[in-house]
């Protein structure tokens, strides 16, 4: 694991989201009521829509093109749809959001 | 001989020590106890009931001077210890010493304070110790006087409570968003919010303190919104921090706490520290549960026996009379977790078990904390739960029960609650019809004209007959809100404005909402209900709105935005067209489109250009068309008398009139109006959900039109002789459609619904009806008629459209 710090916890919005730039796409980075922090790709597996900009919702989310609903803790499409997204270690501490950064930045062994 | 034991701190945890070891060796030990408080050990955690007036500090006493005497014990109290000499073994106060052989450290905490102006001033108490509780109530007994207490937790609330059973005027201002929240979820700190604010202690949250004022004497507290409280005592009890420094200046290792081994040794195997000041494997303790283990387990080592401290879970309650509040336990949410929840709001009964591998894992209760006990059994065995999986929440008495009854919400509501506001039937009124024979819905309209006039209140009065009636009565099936309740959308509104429901957690907890936080379904429809019925008291949520609601802007299908102006009546000039070209050039916007409502699109905007391209058009006079929102889209005109040889009346000015009175207000679904001049009607007046077509004699006002999914015309609402008239009819029309539809129904689909008729009646022929609807509207409208382009000009707002963080630039080690 090599953990990054991508900012503070109150950047992000309790049930809300914020992105993260990288090599591979932006990755939504979420926080939901309970203070858990949640990084998945910020791709819809339907149509590519950014699911930061949903709905947080429990630990889901609720696309905000076309309301596909997806697990934040799994990356996998709820109910009846099918899709998947790949999701990223996230935690915080002492206030600050980490991001386990191995599979995300320029020429890392992972 | 005898060996020297010296203890620094006569507290809760070292009181144990002393008993654990007399009890074992009562010749072995020749034992002297600092205090730094002028008096021997006590029971701390009843403070709050000497304050509240229910004990006395007698009462509170747990070793008292003949104890001390009886034992032997060198009581040394008042007398602070100022330092440790680990080389000679002797501690120091400012007026003596004492040697040892073994060191007991037992300070606890010390209370934490805010760095704010005013904090040294007289009146500033906190909350640790029998001289706060002294000054506290000593401030209380001068008459009517006011009390602030900062922190919403434990010892806030219950010196909170203390102050309010002495007489005190109390306000509770918390950081966060609700009481409690590290041991109580939204829904448990909403009823404890409740139940405070029952008993006269006004509640603050999401309150932060700039400064405390005051010349000689804390006379107020001043919050970062600039909100301002009055006050004689303000109580400061925003948490505590561990006692660390007698350790820290003797260079033992120190962490958050004094670290300390399983058997309570600190660096130094001859001094050992218990309570809570102590920090062990990277935990702290702030209950006295844990601190009874530790000082079981250090006298143990101390006499030289084998023992090892193990934390084990703690479950807190609330030690305010009448308050019945249980917590133990993880209660957040995660994937492989259920939850149980029951809530019976007639009782204010709030009950949540979280659940991972058959297992407990964490109990939150409100109201009804009998089976408090049994849960925290359950979860510190980690007792298998799947063969009472299904009757868990009612407790261990309750076996093989039946479900809670869904009808509960409505059968709670007090016999004059209104049931239906168009004709102001209350329940009672229901109740003595069905008690007087009605068993129908039919009857029921037929006897008190409950449901008989808009109908939205049909589900209720069903609900009610079906909870008077029992079995009698056959509910037929509505469609609910979502899947987290059972309730239709119209049950919901009626009963936000019943029981004057004002936030999220409220209608969650009082209609018995099946999920914690809602889903993407409900929210924004609660969202718009709370903040049309409520415009003064409820706080818009941005979380629970759509993305476009949320980012002011469109959202295109790859991402990217689109960025609409304000044309008022469709009018523009050359200078705002220029810096529209303007901005469009300087951002590369790839497409500019003039729209069907009259106005000019920039399309395919990148997020984090919106409020800059946003600030530029603000500064050539332009505000947000708001072509994203369920609220007033565009008010399209036609020239009319300005330069058409045909008009009859000022179309365009009225239009202008009408937008400019109805924009930034927020409505069921979006809300497009026209104004044409004449008959011929070039503005496609008789397609919209307004649409006024001038004519000689005055303005033909036409309702419910469409040209969508649906084609259909507008019906005629009034014809009216003056623009002022038109204007009042269509806001009032506006304001009836914002208080009754239901979310996401255009107008013509609720007046559908509803008839025509009933509209008329409320808006045109109730001319006293018609002034209330609009002086609500304006009131919203004082509050929610705001561009918000304008309020996202800061760089504030421009950081958070961007990116939280880069790492295509991030290089590999
Ligand atoms: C109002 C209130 C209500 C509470 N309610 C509850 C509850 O309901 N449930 C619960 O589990 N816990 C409760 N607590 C917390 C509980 O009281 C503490 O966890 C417990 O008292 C800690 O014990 P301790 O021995 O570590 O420290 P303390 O009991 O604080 O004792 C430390 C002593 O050391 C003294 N001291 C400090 N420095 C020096 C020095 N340099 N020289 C000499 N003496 C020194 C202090 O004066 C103090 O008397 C409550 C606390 C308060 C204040
Ligand atoms: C043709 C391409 C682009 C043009 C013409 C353009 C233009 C601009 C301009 C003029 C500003 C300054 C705004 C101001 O002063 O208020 C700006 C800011 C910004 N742009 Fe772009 N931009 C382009 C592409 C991009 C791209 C591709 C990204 C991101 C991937 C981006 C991200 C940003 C950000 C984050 C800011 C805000 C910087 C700040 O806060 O000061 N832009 N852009
Ligand atoms: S609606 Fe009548 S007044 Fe308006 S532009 Fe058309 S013809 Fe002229
Ligand atoms: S792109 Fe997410 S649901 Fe269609």
């Amino acid at each position: 694991m090599s953990w990054i710090d991508i900012g503070a916890l109150d950047d992000i919005p309790q049930r809300g989201a914020r992105v993260v730039k990288t090599l591979h796409g932006c990755v939504a980075v979420f926080r939901t009521h309970d203070d858990q922090v949640f990084a998945i790709d910020d791709r819809c597996p339907h149509k590519g829509g950014p699911l930061s900009e949903g709905i947080v919702h429990g630990h889901s989310v609720t696309c905000p093109l076309h309301g596909m609903v997806i697990g934040l803790t799994d990356g996998l499409a709820k109910g009846a749809d099918e899709g998947a997204v790949a999701t990223y270690p996230a935690r915080v501490e002492k206030g600050r959001i980490l991001l386990d950064a191995a599979r995300l930045i320029r020429g890392r062994a992972a | 001989m005898k060996q020297k034991l010296v203890i620094i701190g006569a507290g809760m945890a070292s009181g144990r020590v002393i008993e654990h070891i007399l009890a074992q060796d009562p010749e072995g030990w020749e034992i002297t106890a600092f205090n730094a408080e002028p008096r021997g050990n006590y029971n701390r955690i009843m403070l709050s009931p000497v304050l509240s007036g229910e004990k006395s500090y007698a009462e509170i006493v747990t070793h008292d001077d003949d104890f001390y005497a009886q034992h032997s014990i060198t009581c040394r109290f008042g007398e602070a210890v100022v330092r440790i000499d680990r080389e000679n073994k002797v501690v120091h106060s400012n007026t003596g010493s004492a040697a040892y052989d073994k060191l007991l450290i037992a300070t606890g905490s010390a209370p934490f304070i805010i760095p704010v102006q005013g904090r040294d001033l007289p009146g500033v108490i906190t909350y640790r110790d029998m001289d706060d509780t002294q000054a506290m109530i000593d401030a209380s007994s001068q008459p009517n006087g006011k009390a602030v207490v900062i922190g919403g937790g434990l010892l806030g609330l219950e010196a909170a409570a203390g102050l309010a059973l002495r007489g005190m005027d109390v306000t509770v201002i918390h950081l966060m968003g609700h009481l409690m929240e590290r041991q109580l979820d939204p829904a448990a700190g909403y009823l404890l919010q409740k139940d405070l604010e029952a008993r006269g202690i006004k509640v603050h949250c999401k309150g932060s303190t700039a400064a405390i004022l005051g010349r000689d004497k804390v006379e107020g507290v001043l919050l970062e919104d600039n909100t301002g409280y009055e006050a004689d005592l303000v109580c400061m009890a925003v948490g505590i921090r561990p006692e660390t420094r007698l350790a820290n200046d003797a260079h033992l290792e120190v962490a958050r706490g004094i670290v300390v081994d399983d058997q309570l040794r600190t660096s130094d195997p001859d001094i050992l520290a218990v309570g809570e000041c102590v920090e062990h494997d990277s935990q702290l303790f702030g209950l006295v549960a844990p601190l009874y283990d530790q000082a079981k387990v250090a006298a143990a080592t101390l006499l030289g026996q084998d023992a090892a401290f193990r934390p084990v879970q703690t479950a807190t309650k609330l030690k305010v009379t009448g308050v019945d509040l249980f917590s133990a336990g993880d209660f957040t949410d995660a994937e492989d977790r259920e939850d149980i929840v029951f809530r019976d709001p007639a009782r204010g009964v709030y009950k949540r078990l979280v659940i991972e591998n058959d297992r407990l894992i964490g109990a939150v209760m409100y109201g009804d904390t009998a089976d408090g006990s049994w849960f925290f059994g359950l979860i510190k065995d980690g007792t298998d739960i799947s063969d009472m999986r299904d009757t868990l929440i009612f407790g261990p008495a309750y076996q093989g029960g039946t479900s809670a009854d869904p009808l509960a919400a409505v059968a709670a509501l007090p016999l004059d609650a209104e049931i239906c506001g168009c004709n102001g039937i209350c329940k009672g009124t229901i109740v003595a019809a069905i008690e007087g024979g009605a068993s129908t819905l039919a009857d029921i309209k037929a006897k008190t004209k409950a449901s008989a006039s808009c109908g939205t209140c049909t589900g209720l009065v069903e609900q009610v007959l079906a909870s008077t009636l029992g079995d009698d009565f056959k509910m037929p099936a509505a469609q609910p809100m979502c899947g987290c309740t059972d309730l239709t959308h119209e049950d919901v509104r009626r009963l936000i404005k019943a029981r004057g429901l004002k936030s999220m957690p409220a209608v969650m907890q009082e209609l018995g909402w099946k999920s914690s936080c809602g889903c993407s379904s409900c929210r924004p429809a609660l969202n718009f209900y709370l903040l049309a019925d409520w415009p003064e008291d409820y706080q818009d949520d941005a979380q629970s709105r759509f993305v476009n609601e949320r980012n002011h802007a469109n959202i295109q299908k790859d991402g990217t935005y689109s960025v609409v102006p304000r044309m008022w009546g469709g009018m523009t000039n050359p200078r705002e067209l220029r810096a529209i070209a303007d901005a469009a050039e300087k951002y590369a916007v790839p497409g500019v489109k003039v729209t069907g409502g009259q106005r000019i699109d920039l399309l395919g905007v990148r997020k984090e250009h919106l409020p800059h391209i946003w600030a530029d058009l603000n500064q050539a006079g332009l505000v947000s068309g708001h072509a994203y929102a369920k609220g007033l889209r565009t008010v399209k005109t036609c020239v009319g008398t300005d330069f058409c040889r045909f008009g009859t009346q000022d179309s365009t000015g009225l239009g202008i009139k009408l937008e400019q009175r109805l924009w930034g207000a927020w409505t069921p679904h979006k809300v497009k109006l026209a104004v044409s001049g004449c008959p011929r009607n070039c503005a496609e007046a008789t397609c919209k959900d307004v649409g006024i077509v001038c004519v000689d004699s005055g303005y033909e006002i036409g309702v419910g039109g469409a040209a969508g999914m649906d084609l259909k015309e507008v019906e005629r609402l009034a014809k009216v002789a003056t623009e002022a008239e038109a204007i009042d009819l269509t806001v009032a029309f506006v304001q009836l459609y914002r208080e009754n539809a239901r979310y996401l129904d255009r107008p013509y689909k609720w007046l559908a619904k509803v008839g025509l008729d009933w509209v008329q009646a409320q808006v045109v022929e109730d001319l006293a009806n018609r002034a209330a609807l609009i002086a609500r509207f304006d009131l919203s409208q004082s509050i929610y008629q705001r561009d918000p382009w304008a309020d996202r000009a800061t760089p504030k707002a421009q950081a958070d459209f961007a990116p939280l963080a880069d790492l295509t630039q991030e290089a590999a080690e």
